[in-house]
């Protein structure tokens, strides 16, 4: 080993991976190639030095697990992981200290080991690599949480910053330490922290202080709860050996608990004195549960460790960051301690964390136990706010080396770099647990949905680079003769590199005498790093012809502009602004990576009853205009000159867009069609022989005599019984089987919508939704205040990068097979996933069933192939793979789930299923579902306690309170204010959105903006969306994609509200405002920043609402509130984790 | 009145009318006997240089079956101020206006030489003549050419004020809009699917709401012209616009592969059209242009398919029941023709192709709608250029050579019936005692409706003499047919020309001498071949040819005089001398004779032998011959192979082509260009004088023929060869002696053979 490490550690690892390569270089053999192909790479790879650097890791993840077991080794230290995680959370001030140590020690011997993996098992992610950087980790914590502290009591905020600094400090601590992993660690901590040192001793000092006010807001809650909740979060207990502290915190807390409170034994006590000792920190599920036996040995062994591993959370994802991150944990730590600790617990620590922020002063007054006993104390149930900072600053500084089976990614809400070395980027695919159950008895019994949320054309951060295009010239990818799956990083050479064996369905193919090469002794082959199909994730194949369309090379594709002329749209000046954008539009078309111009190609149509197509042929001097009248029988009118070359014809297209909104500014029609508009785009794309993409802007319901004509059906006496599902199906069939030839000849539809009432979006959405496009829907448009969203919607619309007429396949080694997908798309059998066109942002959900049994030796791999015309009309094979481990044991399936990628699954799985079954069934199955999955947890895998205890999953603690989101969400539980089609909208928008998109839907992101650092890039640190958390002398910006909400308090000092809105008074703030006004001041700068930041990172331009509380819109404001009660019914986050408790314990009984 | 040919003449000239029998047999009986019926060739709109019309309208009959038009037989009182209606008998008052009327002071409809007058009627609106043209765009880039030029040259020979509409078709029928400024603007259909007028009408947006119809009396709607101005519009004011717009017509951009036609969707186009004026101007003069290059391949009418490895059919393949297109698409066309007809709306076709078109399917469009039909080889000809030019030739007075709407309306006297006309017309099913049970032609009615004719039109009417053979000759002893020809003037006038003639009675028995010294041969020959073509479009060819035999044979035995079973006793009489010839000539015709000919050729063929004037169809049943020698003045020679000789120049003329043929001497004098030696000029001369002949030919003729020079030897001498009687062929070649003539090679019985068949048939006691 040691001799492997050598070789490894080379530059490219930081420090931790001297530590880890010992271990892990056991594992492969291949080890010592890494260096030298890594050479190889550079050829193909643009960036070499990023390149190389992955590669090490890879061997290394591997021999963490152990040298002798491989994988498998690693997943168990995964699983151990996740409770650890739970553990660290409130461990963190006090375990600090103590996890260098243990740390220090793994490294030695397995028994260390075991522990690391515990800590392992904290991170989540990488398992055995994780374990031994945390030790390191949790040192720095300590260090880290003195600087903190040093800044100001508790904020989010300030830890945000730290960890950018810690960052750095890492990675001066990475170069540092390369040579050997434990003797770095201590230096680090030696140079960068002065308080890393001090850890143990000054920990208590400086980490109590810190923690204060966390932890006396945690402190407090566990007493309570005891009393009133049963629940209990199985962490705190478990991790914290320290069940004793608990009690002690939460008196001490409250006033100055630094000492004790410090200790994680406050929590566990008071809670759930019977499971406290285990539950907690990593151990969790080790303990409880029988499954990770291994880890539970470690437990006992090293009770301590656990609260080191609570601060480790964040460090263990990056190895080599480990040391730094710790800094950043102790803050986290506090949290965590909140949420795993109890909800049970009362509000008693509310005060404190009231105390902690400083907006929120309200809170600081009752910071005393005087709640009321009964009800859960907020601020103790899980916070989705903390674990989204946790794994920010614990994850997001290192880069995510994708080398390791099964490694589960940092949360969408981190900010992170990927660095592939075999296995596909989280962004292009994610799931829902990177270890799957080998049988499916065990997965029936979870009752976790297996699931991958694939984004095959995700953009990628500029740091990143695109999977690299691979020409295997005429004869095309190489594949398995049997199931056809392509050349991937798992396919086993074998004869000497003669012959390969599948990983999927384990057939022999011969190897192409063109592809042969020969195999290196330890059995890869020669060009591994070569070839990036060999030793990547994600990578695209140039297809041949026979991947093609009647065998013929696709022609570039086209964009056609269908605009509604009817009389609305004209006097709404909808046509001349879309005609003036177009004009500056068109010269940003997607174009392939280097070309001068733009392959595609252009044509425009204007509709109303009929439809006009317009010949822009660049030799002629004026467009000229076809009408089509016969909208029952839909033909395309011309051929040459319709689709142009928009250089070519720029005059003859600019002086079509001048005229466009002259001609009908008289139009007195109203009425318009829409299938017809469809057909006749579909039709010039078949007269074209292309593939394209329509963008369709319409303003009202197609009542004209015309196929497709609809009704107003929309009645609202349907919400709530059984016949509401025909709500969101559509009207009649016959858009069904547009979509259908839509699909057929890759025509894509993207539809804008600008309704002033019903238009059935149910219906209409139906061709864009399965030929893979966009709605976007702008009710009640006014040029004023909605073009600029619109406008910035169009110009993302048609830049975007877009593949067309793709066909997806998901390959699965034995065992699994997807059984079942969720997105826009069409399906004609069973497995493909045909989409007319496949955009950037357009995601599908996949869910696994087993059909056999999996190994845990050979664990499951995914293969996503698509294939795709590029926008230059090149046809083309993306493929992404990915491996996910298998396990025997419930607890490591728990451990390794993402709830986020769950959340996700869940809200399409419901969305869909509201379509079929009354509204009501499908919410009472989701919770059903969702009571089963955690209670099999508590049943299988939690330490035993008292059945009036709620435990949760260290993965999936958030798991209730975003399930209450999807529940309280317009589609399942509709407000008064909400319309049909709004609710058509969503389900449909929702459909294809990834885990980002989801996540913050689902969970807006609610941000202080007075406490925004106007000096700093960052963002203020987000807060929990309650109303108790507003605090009238504050401005809030809430996010969820679709809009932005300013809430403004009414308490706003004048210099703030004169700043942001140009008035001097909060009266005078219009609520018509859809953008901030241009200010020159730097608070106006950083908000607005802030709002272009947020708007940048969606996929659609966000609607900027300005709300004043007590004001009409605070309603609407209050509608996103998500862990307070609704006012359509939907429950508070409270409440509805007291529900899933009764749920989960009727199960149990 | 000398003779008979001149009253003949002198009838045609004052009247446009000719009859088969100038004295009439007074029987029904007798009347069968004669074999050729009674019938006459109608010229309504012939030119009369003499004949002002007069401003007033004319004086009816009150009898409200008859409504007969005071007239110069009518018995006047013109004490009582009362005339006598000699069709029926009714005896009317004259109208206030006529107050003043005597003896001295008449009328002019009733003085003797108006036997033809003309009225000019201040009726109705006056809507402009309409000119929508349908442009086939799926041609060659020569040929687009040529044809965009064409039009946009047609558009200064327009009437100012007049409509102008613009259809083109290839795959898809446009409809341009004319009135837009700036974007060019057309409605696009698919040129597959057949719409009712109405879809046409709503897709087009010239629906109007059906209101003020059911209330009261349909109001003439001022605003018509308003509606329908977006596709209609006077040419000076689009005039610059539809120039440009002509100017960037393309050829149709759908691509057509290797071995395919282009798809033409002419059934739609036309379609679009008929509906289109239907809608927004019915019952008005509109002439609809049809111009393509090819056949339609798809939609409706489509005649062939668009593999051009199917070749479009033939005669053979008709007789075969081969062609699968041609009911259907004939049934469309029908269709269409009916509609337009309907509407008073004509259709001209103007096929420029060098194969079939699909004229067979689409000749009734012209033949019932009165419209032209051309057919050349390309646009790019002058055929095509100068026919097309002299659709818009004006008259002597400067006006248009065109009118629309025309009504005819026929009334007998009592004795008399009408069986039918054959004429571009169709019926308007006018039910009255004047119509015969018998039909021939279109029968069934008195009156027709012509939906455009020029001066040269002609219709054949067929009279039936119901006169019971024993009942006396008819009071008066004459016949009287009155024809009352309402139409739309060029100028937009409304106007009724009238012409009323009177023929003398007979009794076949005693009088057989007069009528058959009345008898005349040449309009009997055209009235017979008329019917014979208007058999041959419907019956098999062969039995319309053996009822031509048949026929020929019974007026033969009537009217010769022979002893039976002796043939070389017979003899005919001058005024049928020369009817058997005019026989002979038309079974060799290609009106009858499809060998040889397309079917479009045929149909063509047929449809100018069933409109043109007595004259031109004598032309077209027998070509005439001239020869140019060194010998005497040119003069007419027989179409005999005899007449072609070597030191000749002979100059046919067969209506549809002219041909100048040098003979062999001729030829190689020519060759040898004497012809630019100034010693030889009267050999140019020679030369010249055929070809300026032609040339008046060319000038004066619609449509413009086929102009072929060839000489002896040359493969265009086929046409010359093909008509001249085969007198020696290679059969009986040396017994003629080889000085004289050319030969023929062909199996083709000659005249003399055919007239000793006739003789021996005619007199054969078996028949």
């Amino acid at each position: 080993m040691s001799v492997n490490q050598q070789a490894h550690p080379g530059p490219p690892y930081g420090q931790p991976q001297p530590g880890y390569q010992g271990f892990q270089q056991p594992a492969y053999g291949g080890q010592s190639l890494p260096g030298a192909p890594q050479s190889q790479y550079g050829a193909y790879n643009g960036p070499v030095p990023g390149y190389q650097q992955p590669v090490p890791p890879q061997g290394y993840f591997p021999s963490l697990g152990f040298p002798s077991k491989g994988s498998p080794v690693s997943l168990n230290s995964d699983t151990s992981l996740a409770p650890n995680f739970i553990g660290s959370l409130r461990a963190p001030p006090t375990s600090g200290a103590p996890p260098p140590a243990s740390g220090a020690s793994h490294p030695s011997g397995h028994v260390a080991y075991s522990q690391f993996e515990h800590g392992d098992v904290q991170n989540g992610i990488p398992a055995s690599a994780a374990p031994m950087q945390r030790p390191p980790a949790s040192q720095p914590f300590l260090p880290g949480s003195a600087p903190t502290p040093v800044s100001q009591i508790s904020t989010f905020q300030q830890y945000g910053p730290p960890p950018g600094s810690v960052q750095q400090l890492r990675n001066h601590m990475a170069g540092m330490t390369i040579g050997s992993t434990a003797a770095s660690a201590p230096p680090p901590a030696g140079l960068g922290y002065a308080s890393v040192p001090p850890v143990s001793g000054s920990v208590s000092a400086t980490g109590s202080g810190l923690y204060t006010p966390y932890s006396a807001s945690q402190g407090p809650p566990p007493p309570s709860v005891s009393q009133a909740l049963p629940v209990a979060q199985p962490p705190f207990p478990g991790q914290t050996i320290p069940t004793q502290r608990l009690p002690a915190q939460v008196p001490g807390f409250t006033p100055p608990p630094p000492s004790a409170g410090v200790g994680p034994s406050s929590y566990p006590p008071t809670t759930g004195a019977p499971r406290p000792p285990a539950m907690p920190g990593p151990p969790l599920p080790g303990q409880t549960l029988a499954g990770p036996p291994s880890s539970q040995p470690n437990h006992v062994s090293s009770p301590p460790p656990p609260s080191t591993m609570a601060g480790l959370h964040p460090g263990p994802p990056m190895s080599g960051l480990h040391g730094p991150p710790p800094p950043t944990h102790p803050p986290q730590p506090g949290y965590q301690m909140q949420q795993n600790g109890s909800f049970g617990q009362m509000r008693g620590p509310q005060p404190n964390y009231g105390g902690a922020y400083p907006g929120a002063p309200n809170y600081g007054s009752p910071p005393g136990p005087p709640p009321p006993p009964k009800r859960l104390d907020p601020d103790s149930i899980p916070s989705p706010i903390q674990v989204i900072e946790d794994d920010r600053n614990n994850r997001g500084s290192e880069p995510f080396v994708t080398g390791v089976r099964g490694q589960v990614p940092p949360l969408v809400t981190t900010n992170f770099l990927v660095k592939d070395q075999g296995n596909a980027s989280p962004r292009y695919i994610r799931c829902t647990s990177y270890n799957i159950p080998c049988t499916s008895d065990m997965a029936k019994q979870s009752q976790v949905p297996l699931a991958a949320v694939i984004k095959p054309l995700a953009t990628l951060p500029p740091e990143e680079t695109l999977p690299y295009l691979v020409d295997h010239g005429e004869s095309g990818p190489v594949r398995c003769n049997r199931c056809k799956a392509y050349m991937c990083p798992f396919m086993q050479f074998i004869e000497g590199g003669r012959r390969f064996q599948c990983c999927f369905c384990s057939c022999v193919t011969e190897v192409p005498p063109h592809y042969f090469q020969h195999l290196d002794h330890t059995g890869k082959r020669v060009d591994f790093y070569d070839r990036p199909e060999l030793s990547l994730g994600s990578y695209e194949f140039l297809a041949t012809v026979d991947y093609c369309k009647n065998n013929k090379f696709p022609s570039p594709p086209a964009f056609i502009f269908m605009i509604d002329v009817s009389y609305n749209a004209v006097k709404s000046g909808l046509v001349r602004l879309i005609c003036e954008e177009l004009k500056s539009l068109l010269d940003y078309l997607p174009r392939e990576g280097n070309m001068e111009e733009s392959a595609i190609r252009v044509g425009f149509v204007t509709y109303n009853k009929v439809l006009h197509f317009y010949n822009v042929k660049s030799s002629l001097a004026q467009p000229q205009m076809m009408v089509v009248s016969d909208v029952a029988d839909m033909f395309v009118p011309l051929l040459d000159g319709f689709l142009v070359n928009v250089n070519e014809s720029r005059t003859v297209i600019s002086s079509l867009l001048d005229q466009i909104p002259e001609m009908f500014a008289d139009t007195r029609e109203t009425e318009t069609v829409f299938a017809p508009v469809i057909q006749a785009g579909l039709e010039a794309l078949k007269a074209a022989e292309c593939a394209g993409k329509l963008f369709i802007f319409h303003t009202s319901l197609p009542i004209a005599e015309a196929p497709g004509k609809l009704k107003n059906r929309d009645d609202r006496k349907l919400i709530n019984t059984d016949k509401e599902k025909t709500l969101f199906q559509p009207q009649t069939s016959f858009y069904n089987n547009l979509a259908k030839d839509c699909v057929a000849q890759g025509c894509c539809v993207d539809l804008f919508l600008f309704p002033n009432q019903y238009l059935d979006v149910a219906t209409l959405g139906v061709v864009p939704y399965q030929t893979g496009g966009s709605i976007y829907k702008y009710a009640y448009f006014q040029l004023e205040t909605d073009q600029y969203r619109f406008l910035n919607d169009l110009r993302r619309d048609v830049q975007k990068e877009v593949g067309f007429d793709a066909v997806m396949r998901v390959r699965t080694s034995t065992g699994i097979r997807a059984t079942d997908f969720f997105g826009a798309f069409y399906m004609s059998n069973t497995t493909d996933v045909e989409m007319a066109g496949l955009d950037c942002d357009k995601t599908i959900t996949v869910e696994f069933k087993h059909d056999d049994k999996l190994s845990e030796d050979s664990g499951a791999l995914l293969q996503c192939a698509l294939l795709y015309t590029s926008c230059a009309g090149q046809r083309r094979l993306r493929i992404h793979n990915l491996s996910l481990n298998c396990c025997t044991q419930l607890a490591d399936l728990y451990r390794n789930c993402e709830t986020d990628t769950l959340i996700n699954y869940l809200a399409k799985y419901a969305y869909r299923g509201v379509l079929s079954s009354p509204v009501k069934t499908v919410r009472d199955a989701l919770i059903n579902q969702c009571a089963q999955i955690l209670a099999c947890y508590r049943k299988n895998c939690a330490s035993p306690s008292s059945a009036g205890q709620l435990i949760l999953p260290e993965c999936m603690k958030l798991l209730p309170v975003y399930l209450n989101c999807v529940l309280k969400s317009d589609v399942l539980q509709p407000g008064p204010e909400v319309t049909t089609d709004d609710r058509a909208y969503i389900r449909q928008l929702v459909t294809s959105m990834d885990v980002a998109e989801t996540n913050v839907f689902f969970y807006p992101r609610l941000l202080p903006l007075t406490k925004a650092d106007v000096d700093s890039d960052s963002l203020p640190a987000a807060i929990r969306n309650s109303e108790e958390r507003l605090s009238k002398g504050d401005i809030y910006l809430l996010e969820n994609g679709l809009n932005i909400f300013v809430w403004v308090g009414v308490n706003v000092q004048q210099s703030l509200i004169q700043n942001l809105f140009g008035v001097s008074s909060f009266s005078q703030i219009s609520n018509a405002l859809s953008t901030l006004p241009v200010l020159e001041n730097p608070f106006s700068k950083k908000v607005r920043s802030v709002v272009d930041m947020l708007q940048g990172q969606r996929s659609r331009y966000m609607k900027l609402i300005i709300v004043k509380q007590e004001d009409k819109l605070e309603m609407l404001f209050k509608h996103f509130l998500v862990e307070d009660k609704s006012l359509s019914g939907g429950a508070s986050y409270v409440d509805f984790l007291c529900h899933m408790h009764k749920e989960i314990r009727q199960l149990l009984s | 009145m000398a003779t008979y040919l001149e009253f003949i003449q002198q009838n045609e000239e004052r009247d446009g009318v000719r009859f088969s029998w100038n004295v009439w047999p007074s029987s029904r009986l007798e009347a069968t006997r004669m074999v050729v019926p009674l019938a006459c060739l109608l010229t309504p709109l012939k030119e009369r240089l003499d004949l002002p019309p007069v401003q007033y309208e004319p004086v009816l009959c009150s009898r409200p079956t008859c409504k007969a038009v005071l007239n110069p037989l009518c018995q006047v009182d013109y004490r009582a101020k009362l005339w006598a209606c000699n069709f029926c008998f009714q005896r009317n008052q004259f109208p206030p206006a006529y107050a003043g009327i005597s003896e001295v002071n008449q009328p002019a409809e009733l003085m003797p030489q108006f036997s033809t007058i003309e009225y000019i009627v201040q009726r109705g609106p006056q809507t402009p003549l309409i000119f929508l043209y349908v442009v086939d765009t799926c041609l060659e880039e020569e040929d687009l050419q040529a044809l965009k030029e064409s039009l946009q040259m047609s558009l200064s020979l327009l009437p100012p004020d007049a409509l102008v509409g613009l259809i083109t078709f290839g795959r898809m029928v446009q409809v341009h809009e004319l009135s837009c400024e700036g974007i060019s603007k057309s409605y696009v259909f698919r040129g597959t699917k057949d719409l009712t007028a109405k879809q046409i009408q709503d897709m087009l947006g010239l629906s109007r709401p059906a209101v003020p119809m059911q209330q009261g009396r349909p109001l003439q709607t001022p605003e018509q012209p308003v509606i329908s101005s977006r596709f209609l519009q006077p040419v000076h004011k689009i005039d610059m616009n539809l120039t440009d717009l002509l100017g960037e017509l393309q050829r149709d951009p759908w691509p057509v592969t290797q071995g395919k036609r282009p798809l033409r969707s002419t059934g739609v186009a036309l379609s679009i059209a008929v509906g289109l004026l239907e809608g927004t101007f019915p019952n008005t003069g509109a002439r609809i242009m049809l111009f393509t290059g090819g056949p339609p391949t798809q939609g409706p009418g489509m005649v062939v398919g668009d593999e051009l490895k199917t070749p479009i059919r033939s005669w053979h393949d008709i007789e075969k029941d081969n062609a699968r297109f041609m009911k259907k698409a004939t049934k469309h066309y029908e269709t269409l023709a009916h509609r337009s007809a309907a509407n008073g709306h004509c259709i001209d076709i103007y096929a420029c192709a060098l194969d079939q078109t699909g004229l067979l399917e689409m000749k009734c469009c012209a033949n019932l709608t009165g419209g032209h039909m051309v057919m050349g080889d390309s646009f790019n000809t002058s055929l095509f250029k100068q026919t097309f030019q002299r659709v818009f030739s004006k008259g002597y007075n400067g006006e248009f050579r065109m009118a629309f709407g025309a009504n005819l309306d026929v009334k007998t006297s009592r004795e008399l019936k009408i069986a039918g006309a054959i004429g571009p017309c169709i019926s308007l099913n006018a039910k009255g005692p004047c119509v015969s049970e018998n039909e021939l032609g279109i029968g069934g009615t008195s009156q027709w409706k012509i939906c455009s004719l020029d001066p040269s039109t002609t219709l054949a009417i067929y009279f039936e003499v119901v006169n019971q053979h024993n009942a006396p000759i008819p009071q008066g002893g004459r016949g009287a047919v009155q024809f009352v020809t309402h139409y739309q003037h060029s100028s937009t006038q409304k106007r009724i020309r009238v012409t009323t003639i009177a023929r003398n009675w007979a009794d076949a028995q005693t009088q057989l001498q007069h009528i058959e010294a009345a008898f005349d041969q040449e309009a009997a020959a055209v009235l017979m071949a008329r019917l014979g073509v208007y058999r041959a479009e419907s019956e098999e060819g062969p039995d319309v040819l053996r009822w031509l035999d048949r026929q020929l044979i019974r007026l033969c035995q009537k009217f010769g005089q022979y002893n039976k079973d002796d043939p070389n006793s017979f003899r005919l009489s001058e005024s049928f001398s020369l009817y058997p010839q005019f026989i002979f000539h038309l079974r060799r015709s290609p009106f009858l004779q499809v060998f040889n000919n397309s079917p479009d050729e045929s149909s063509y063929y047929r449809h100018h032998f069933a409109r043109q004037d007595l004259t031109q169809s004598l032309i077209m049943i027998q070509p005439i011959l001239y020869a140019y020698s060194f010998h005497g003045p040119p003069e007419p020679v027989l179409l005999d192979s005899g007449s072609i000789l070597p030191d000749r120049i002979l100059l046919m003329d067969t209506f549809f082509q002219i041909v100048i043929y040098l003979g062999e001497t001729i030829a190689q004098w020519q060759k040898a260009g004497y012809q630019d030696m100034p010693e030889y000029e009267n050999f140019k001369h020679l030369l010249q004088a055929p070809l300026d002949d032609a040339q008046e030919i060319l000038q004066t003729r619609f449509p413009m023929p086929r102009y072929i020079h060839t000489e002896h030897g040359g493969s265009q001498a086929r046409f010359l060869l093909s008509k001249v009687n085969p007198s020696q062929t290679h059969n009986n070649l040396y017994a003629w002696g080889q000085e004289s003539g050319a030969p023929i090679l062909t199996d083709d019985v000659s005249l003399q053979v055919f007239m000793d068949h006739l003789k021996k048939l005619a007199v054969s006691s078996a028949s």
